[in-house]
């Protein structure tokens, strides 16, 4: 009963089938459990326990998560229910509508959460540090950041504050955090599921993706959110396997590649060191380990960051002060108006990238810097294709850190970029990727390991995955937060 | 390429923001720096690459021309920060 909130969805959904437990339990051991820790953690935005969750579900008894609780990034549109990207310029505002995946895991039986989790500002970094209510900690460490954008979903899960959580991935906004936070984080292909309702950063890099503590949730939770929805023109018409049934306890004869770009200075020598034991891991358990080149991966960091800054800019248009929440006072003209509001309302980062993206779009510039960035975008996504000619996987450490301080990166932004030097090329090629822990450094920080497969192949992750945490365990580690 | 302060503040304009002096003398060197990192773009040759908008082969969707549920009036004209009937008003544009 106590440590209800430690467990993970696929084995409360068991015990809720059988009657040994009751969604009320669960729901107040989480309630408590956030308030026990989350003044240290603070992975909510907005808790309030009245509101936790938002509402009852009822209906039938079948429903394949009927009673579970989950927790949602402050980027998925809950109708009625604050969304506000932890931004000042959105405070205060409610959808009108569900997001697509909140309505697939209200039909689910799903229980949304009342509070959020927090983020950087519009997703617009790599450490939850950009968010207009401030940090979230680490639960393995409270001086360090969880990573981010989705950081606060990441430490939600990690420190038992929830017991699955979505994110949302445009440039390593799940794989990072949840790579800091010793948890399982995937970004499924473009496409597999949904945006509509997920506030847009960069419309052709952003997925919505679970954040879990095994990647048994991970398949399940995203047999809930994937599927084709006629309400985001770019959501694909591909049938949703039960991807649970690819969870074996096998990768003999699997291929997976080594990209030796990945393995370059500036990696944490300590985190080599994890990421080589992995590997020799999954060779012990029969897999076919090979090098391979990606040859473009030096150029993604700045392919990304004026492909997804451009497409910001113009995403963040929007937020002039007329349709949504927050309006300076001060004002003269309309034009002084939208500038004020903007000006006022967007944190340092959502400036910093608006501007970037206006500037790489303008006049003069743009064959130089976005039309170019296009055409290399292109070089690295063959060079995934011409990989997974020969290949079932790629894998390749997640971050070439493990979580760093709070503070250390904040004031230069290009150092704080590079913190994504790893998961960016897979948002630029669409392809899907997971995060799984691999083990810990000696400080006792996670380190993730990232596995890459080619378009719609979800399956092939989750069994990798699954059979390197058969084998190992350190999901089942946990942080040592009372 | 570099960019300049005064390239800095047309831009800010361009994107509606107002930004403070001393914000614009923080992102001047910070977008400089960007910028001066992003350069290493030109290094490669991508007169025979053609450009990437989508990594899917995305076609237009069209649905029927019918009428289908929309949003509701009153719910989305609660989060505007100032309305009028049933618009959003904004400050006076022609006098």
């Amino acid at each position: 009963m106590e440590e209800l909130n430690r467990l993970t969805a696929h084995e409360l959904i068991e015990s809720l089938s059988r009657k040994e437990i009751t969604s009320e339990e669960v729901i107040s051991r989480l309630n408590q459990r956030i308030k026990d820790t989350d003044a240290r953690v603070k992975a909510y935005v907005r808790f309030d326990s009245s509101n936790n969750p938002a509402e009852q579900q009822s209906g039938a008894a079948a429903l394949p998560l009927k009673g579970l609780p989950i927790s949602l990034k402050d980027n998925i549109c809950t109708d009625s229910l604050n969304t506000e990207c932890c931004s000042m310029i959105l405070g205060g505002f409610r959808p009108p509508y569900d997001a697509t995946v909140v309505k697939k895991l209200k039909a689910a039986g799903a229980l949304i959460l009342g509070a959020k989790t927090n983020m950087d500002e519009f997703a617009f970094g790599s450490s939850t540090e950009n968010s207009c209510f401030g940090p979230t900690h680490n639960p393995w460490d409270l001086e360090c950041v969880p990573g981010g954008s989705s950081g606060g979903s990441a430490a939600a899960v990690a420190g038992d504050e929830a017991i699955w959580a979505l994110g949302s991935d445009t440039g390593g906004s799940i794989r990072q955090p949840a790579a800091f936070c010793g948890v399982v984080g995937l970004k499924p292909t473009y496409g597999r599921v949904s945006r509509y309702g997920l506030i847009a950063f960069a419309s052709s890099l952003d997925q919505i993706g679970p954040i879990t503590k095994d990647t048994r949730d991970s398949a399940l939770l995203l047999n809930v959110i994937a599927g084709f929805d006629p309400r985001d023109s770019t959501s694909v018409n591909e049938k949703v396997p039960d991807y649970t049934q690819a969870l074996l306890n096998d990768i003999k004869g699997i291929k997976i590649g080594i990209p030796k770009e990945y393995f370059i200075e500036g990696t944490d020598s300590e985190v080599k060191t994890i990421i080589k034991e992995a590997l020799e891991k999954l060779k012990s358990l029969g897999a076919d380990c090979q090098e391979v080149s990606l040859p473009h991966t030096e150029y993604a960091v700045p392919v990304y960051y004026i492909i997804a800054t451009a497409e910001a800019s113009s995403n963040l248009a929007r937020f002039d002060g007329v349709q949504y929440a927050y309006r300076s006072s001060s004002r003269a003209s309309l034009i002084d108006m939208y500038k004020e509001t903007r000006g006022e309302g967007f944190g340092e980062e959502a400036k910093r990238r608006i501007i970037l993206g206006t500037f790489v779009l303008s006049h003069g510039y743009y064959d130089a810097y976005y039309l170019r960035a296009q055409k290399v975008r292109t070089l690295i996504k063959q060079d995934f294709e011409r990989a997974f000619n020969q290949l079932d996987c790629i894998v390749t450490p997640t971050t070439p850190t493990a979580a760093f301080k709070i503070g250390e990166k904040i004031k230069d932004p290009l150092k704080m970029y590079l913190s994504d030097i790893f998961t960016i090329s897979v948002n630029l090629a669409g392809i899907p990727a997971i995060s799984i822990p691999c083990g810990f450094t000696k400080k006792g920080l996670p380190v993730g390991l990232q596995i890459l497969a080619r378009p719609f192949a979800e399956e092939m992750l989750f069994r990798v995955a699954h059979t390197y945490e058969q084998n190992t365990g350190w999901h089942k580690m946990n942080p040592r937060l009372k | 390429m570099s960019i300049d302060k005064d390239t800095v503040k047309y831009t800010a304009h361009l994107a509606r923001i107002e930004l403070q002096p001393k914000e614009l003398e923080t992102l001047s060197g910070q977008l400089k720096d960007i910028l001066g990192f992003i350069d290493k773009l030109k290094k490669i040759d991508v007169k025979s690459t053609s450009p990437t908008s989508h990594i899917l082969p995305v076609n237009n969707v069209l649905r029927r021309d019918a009428p289908a549920e929309s949003l509701p009036l009153k719910k989305t004209l609660e989060n505007a920060p100032q309305k009028k009937e049933s618009f959003f008003a904004v400050p006076k544009i022609i006098e």
